[in-house]
């Protein structure tokens, strides 16, 4: 088991070596250098000369990459040049509001489409099914901002339901109760929107899991004993369907990072996905790299921990 | 009653179905699926047609007066009235729905034959030949899915110093051709396992001939799944990326940009029909890919036929 998880984490190295890699080129072609922001059109160009030597800019580019990684790693990236302030702290804080908006949505998440998926597999192809089907099949087909856009016209600007942008009302100080029920509610639907989008696989994975379930020995020699089929159901067939599930949370961070880009930006969430935007159209670059790097850190932490997950529920599938 | 007996003899005389066969069995099995493929072609080819015939110069051109016209009002200048209202500019929506439609699908269409070309090149070689070639892509197909791709695009089209819609397409394509390679190549590896294979290697036949010739007639209806799955997301993806403003060039009007229009909360709410007609394109034209996607799916796997 421990084999497992310690290879799986070395193969993420050479991957993070060459994504930082990439990186740090991209960041060579973008104009602007680490201390923008500390210099003004006014410095004397003997002044940024002299800057450039004492931060090693003239140095060969394998020295300047091993710092760049050094200070990546002490989770330096820069000064914002917009924001006039580390962009590795800017970061932080963003992070803290993309961090909750993504546990709400996996939470939502796993609560319609847990429910949806049994009910699908154990009433298969009935008129139920049907309808879960047609609903999995919609929320696969439609893109995360079409649906983000009528979900914010619909139910946050036409019915009124929802608050239309932030994380937070003004009005409340940190850390009351009233604080907190309001970041919940504006938390909840971009949260519903992300979840309705990831229900997909989920619902699918279940129902045919079920479904094969159904047909399995063990399920056939528990209804001879005499149990009845509704615990047949609870206690036999969910928990077998329901542990490769668990193996999706990993990928559900990753696939929730991309479309924190757009869930964030339309619902005006201050979270790093808002943050990249911003940063791209204001050319911050120093706060650009720290967030590709930072979410191409996450995406592979989200596939180890799927395949950690993976490993621990099916044994079948460990690297040996 | 009577017709489906006379069918059903019909196919007993005759050879096995053929590919087409059975694809268009399926089809009028899944009535959503046949009304989708027809709107789809209807629409597409309308599109195409449509565009042909609009003076992009005049659509394009400001009418400040006819600002925010609501749908169905006259034009100021009386030369007819908007069907589907005007934007901020006084510019036809309608007009510019066709047009930037046009675009999107053209440009989707594009990129999902560069990225299935080489997706399918790719996968067929290293399923097929497997050792180092396959090792190599394999660790660069592996890469490229866990890298935060949406990001690095976006990335790339803000630092490419001469930008229009080719290096867009490159761009896109850079990042997502490995889906289809994946597929590819792990059909491809059960195939080459197959008799046939064996037996035309013996037989001294070129590597080349085998693969193209052999091995991807045999997955053909697979890739045409694929490739029609494809589509439907880079429709999405392009939208996507356009509606965040990273997509086509502003010059290039796409049903990205007509939906970006609400960015500003007084469009989104007060001037509705600025925006909602693209994203209902949008999500139409994704659910009938989709479902043409699917039937062509059960109908590449005997299992899961209808008809």
């Amino acid at each position: 088991m421990w084999k497992t998880i310690v290879r799986r984490f070395l193969i993420m190295i050479p991957q993070l070596f060459v994504l930082s890699l990439i990186i740090f080129i991209m960041a060579q072609f973008m104009p602007g250098d680490p201390f923008t922001g500390a210099i003004t059109p006014e410095t004397d160009p003997a002044r940024i000369e002299e800057l450039r030597e004492k931060n090693g800019l003239n140095d060969p580019w394998y020295q300047q990459y091993g710092r760049w990684v050094g200070n990546a790693f002490q989770g330096e990236f820069g000064m914002s040049y917009t924001f006039k302030r580390d962009a590795g702290s800017l970061i932080g804080e963003r992070a803290v509001n993309t961090f909750w908006l993504s546990l709400a949505s996996v939470i939502i998440l796993y609560v319609l489409a847990i429910p949806l998926g049994v009910l699908a597999g154990r009433y298969h192809n009935s008129l139920l099914d049907r309808a879960i089907i047609l609903y999995s099949f919609v929320s696969y087909a439609i893109p995360t901002f079409i649906l983000a856009l009528l979900f914010l016209f619909f139910f946050g600007y036409t019915l009124g339901w929802f608050p239309t942008s932030g994380s937070v009302d003004i009005k409340y100080d940190p850390g009351t109760f009233g604080y907190i029920m309001n970041k919940i509610y504006h938390i909840l639907l971009p949260a519903t929107t992300y979840a309705i989008l990831g229900t997909t696989t989920v619902i699918q994975y279940l129902r045919s899991e079920i479904i094969d379930a159904k047909g399995q020995d063990y399920v056939r020699t528990a209804r001879s004993k005499g149990i009845p089929m509704r615990k047949v159901y609870s206690r036999h067939i969910f928990r077998n369907s329901l542990l490769p599930i668990a193996a999706f949370i990993g990928f559900t961070i990753t696939g929730l990072l991309g479309g924190s880009i757009f869930i964030e930006t339309i619902f005006g969430y201050p979270g790093m996905g808002q943050l990249f935007i911003s940063s791209i159209l204001s050319r911050d670059y120093s706060v650009i790299t720290a967030l590709v790097m930072l979410y191409g850190f996450l995406a592979l932490l989200g596939s180890l921990l799927s395949d950690i997950i993976m490993s621990i529920v099916d044994p079948r599938i460990r690297i040996e | 009653m009577s017709i489906e007996l006379t069918e059903n003899k019909e196919i007993a005389v005759s050879s096995p179905p053929t590919g087409w066969q059975v694809i268009w069995r399926e089809f009028k099995k899944d009535k959503v699926a046949l009304f989708s493929l027809v709107g789809l072609v209807v629409v597409i080819l309308g599109v195409f047609i449509w565009a042909w015939f609009i003076d992009q110069e005049a659509l394009m051109k400001i009418s400040l007066r006819d600002k925010y016209a609501a749908p169905g009002t006259e034009q100021y200048s009386g030369l007819g009235s908007y069907f589907l209202g005007a934007d901020q500019g006084g510019r036809d929506i309608f007009g510019q729905l066709i047009v930037g439609a046009r675009n999107s699908i053209a440009i989707a269409i594009a990129i999902t034959l560069i990225t299935g070309i080489f997706g399918i090149v790719v996968g067929l070689v290293c399923g097929y030949f497997g050792g180092w070639i396959d090792n190599m892509f394999m660790r660069i197909i592996d890469f490229f899915i866990t890298i935060p791709s949406l990001m690095l695009i976006i990335v790339f089209v803000t630092i490419v110093p001469k930008y229009d819609v080719p290096a867009f397409i490159m761009i896109m394509s850079i990042f997502l051709w490995t889906g289809t390679a994946r597929l590819v190549r792990s059909k491809a590896l059960s195939e080459s396992r197959r008799d046939y294979v064996n037996a035309s290697k013996t037989l001294g036949t070129n590597d080349f001939i085998i693969i193209f010739k052999e091995i991807m007639p045999n997955l053909s209806s697979i890739l045409i799944v694929e490739m029609t799955l494809n589509f439907a997301g880079n429709v999405g993806i392009e939208t996507g990326l356009s509606y965040l403003g990273f997509g086509l060039p502003p010059s290039t009007p796409s049903l990205g940009t007509l939906v970006s229009y609400a960015n500003n909360p007084l469009v989104l709410y007060e001037y509705w029909w600025c925006w909602l007609p693209a994203a209902v394109f949008i999500l139409l034209m994704m659910l009938g890919i989709n479902y043409v996607g699917q039937a062509l799916r059960r109908a590449a796997d005997a299992k899961q036929r209808l008809g």
